[in-house]
């Protein structure tokens, strides 16, 4: 019990942590480009670019994250590819955040008053043009409390990665609990630095959206 | 090359299928129930209450909503032993998902709150009515009518959550997909199935959610 102190814990945890927080932004930059693409088939004038991209939305927010980790984890090793758990977690949570990302902006987009599409369409302005110029812009200044308030899921989501053998810092926890036989301290800390990644997140989104009010 | 998908395997599973969404709907609609009274009272205290029981209710939601549910369901079924708390798995997971829910609905069902108009609160109050008069009948109905929606998609996402419970052995319909597949070797049939029977499960959580909104709202 001696060699393996609370500082030891600690430290393997925090080294862990890492992994997290890296997965985190990986996904969350992968996810947002395409639920980006997702994002601009839902809006699209192509209704079967509405539908298909309906259907992925309502398909991957409406099955667990879990099972996500499990069908690209087990489904990409059916064409005999080698699939480490770092690859099925990145892919997983990709689709997973892009599903959630482009229904919160596609909220977002669709809050920009009919006037600004009318004003832009008389301008002559293409559909490019009316998103590119003038209404992404403005959505985008919506956009960005909900958004950071989303990527406090992403970081929470990745802890599942654990179940697929990822060792980030849920399974760093698992695998010192089995060492020490400290669960109550270990998991007490793995909590708290979930809690020191992701409250900050959280305190950030809030005080956006509370700014986004008082603009209005 | 692809390998031939096969489902037929499954088939002599059906069983275990059918009793892992028995479990998963029984523990989704009985931490739903508990998780909403536990949200209205977290709501209530945030409000309501005496200070301190808001102070408290804000650390409790605070921790929640920024911690994994994994780390609490971790926390509870293997953490809580050792202070001498033992939870079966089907307890452990029941408070897990209550928790979670409470925290989450305290949040929504606040918001809920804030948007009565005071004008309602003084007239109550006019009325010589208690505090907790005012809240219970004035406050609550409209604020929950409004926050229905958010409250139903909570409960779907925490539906899609309980997944996890499996990872403390809880029986539940991941479970018995893990169970499946270590017999019968067909990993991906197996999450396909499971996986489609969980969108099943959301479509009609949320078919059962907007009729019950409907009954308690009429005109919401």
């Amino acid at each position: 019990m001696s060699d393996f102190s609370f500082w030891i814990i600690l430290q393997n945890l925090l080294l862990a942590t890492r992994w997290t927080i890296l997965l985190s932004l990986i996904a969350f930059v992968s996810g947002g480009f395409v639920g980006l693409l997702l994002l601009l088939a839902r809006v699209s004038h192509s209704k079967t670019l509405r539908v298909l991209s309906i259907g992925y939305i309502e398909l991957f927010q409406g099955t667990p994250l879990l099972m996500q980790l499990f069908l690209f984890f087990f489904g990409v090793a059916l064409f005999d590819i080698e699939v480490s758990p770092w690859v099925a977690a990145w892919l997983a949570l990709t689709f997973w955040t892009s599903a959630f990302l482009a229904e919160i902006w596609r909220g977002c987009v669709e809050s920009i008053p009919k006037g600004q599409w009318e004003a832009s369409e008389s301008l002559a302005l293409t559909y490019w043009e009316q998103m590119r110029y003038v209404i992404l812009p403005q959505a985008l200044k919506i956009a960005v409390a909900p958004t950071v308030g989303f990527s406090v899921q992403v970081v929470k989501g990745t802890a599942l990665a654990s179940i697929i053998g990822f060792v980030e810092l849920t399974k760093a926890g698992t695998m010192l609990n089995n060492v020490t036989f400290q669960p109550f301290l270990v998991y007490s800390l793995v909590a708290l630095i979930y809690f020191a990644l992701c409250f900050p997140l959280s305190w950030y989104s809030k005080r956006l959206e509370g700014r986004l009010n008082v603009a209005r | 090359m692809i390998q031939q998908l096969n489902f037929g395997d499954l088939l002599p599973y059906w069983d275990v299928f059918a009793r892992g969404l028995v479990f998963t709907i029984v523990l989704t609609l009985t931490s739903t129930v508990a998780g909403l009274a536990l949200g209205t009272a977290g709501a209530w205290a945030r409000t309501f209450g005496p200070k301190w029981a808001g102070a408290v209710t804000r650390v409790y939601v605070e921790i929640i909503r920024n911690t994994p549910f994994i780390v609490q369901l971790f926390f509870i079924f293997f953490g809580l032993p050792a202070l001498g708390v033992k939870l079966s798995e089907d307890v452990a997971a029941f408070i897990a998902m209550v928790i979670n829910l409470g925290a989450y609905s305290t949040e929504i069902i606040r918001a809920g709150i804030e948007a009565v108009p005071k004008g309602h609160l003084e007239a109550g109050a006019s009325l010589a009515m208690s505090r907790w008069e005012i809240f219970r009948h004035i406050v609550l109905k409209p604020a929950l009518m409004k926050v229905y929606p958010a409250l139903s998609s909570q409960i779907v996402i925490v539906m899609l959550g309980s997944a996890v419970v499996s990872q403390i052995s809880a029986e539940d319909l991941t479970y018995a997909a893990n169970y499946i597949q270590s017999r019968n070797f067909r990993a991906f049939e197996v999450y396909i199935v499971a996986a489609f029977l969980y969108l099943l499960l959301a479509i009609g959580l949320r078919a059962l959610l907007r009729g019950i909104g409907r009954a308690m709202f009429p005109k919401g």
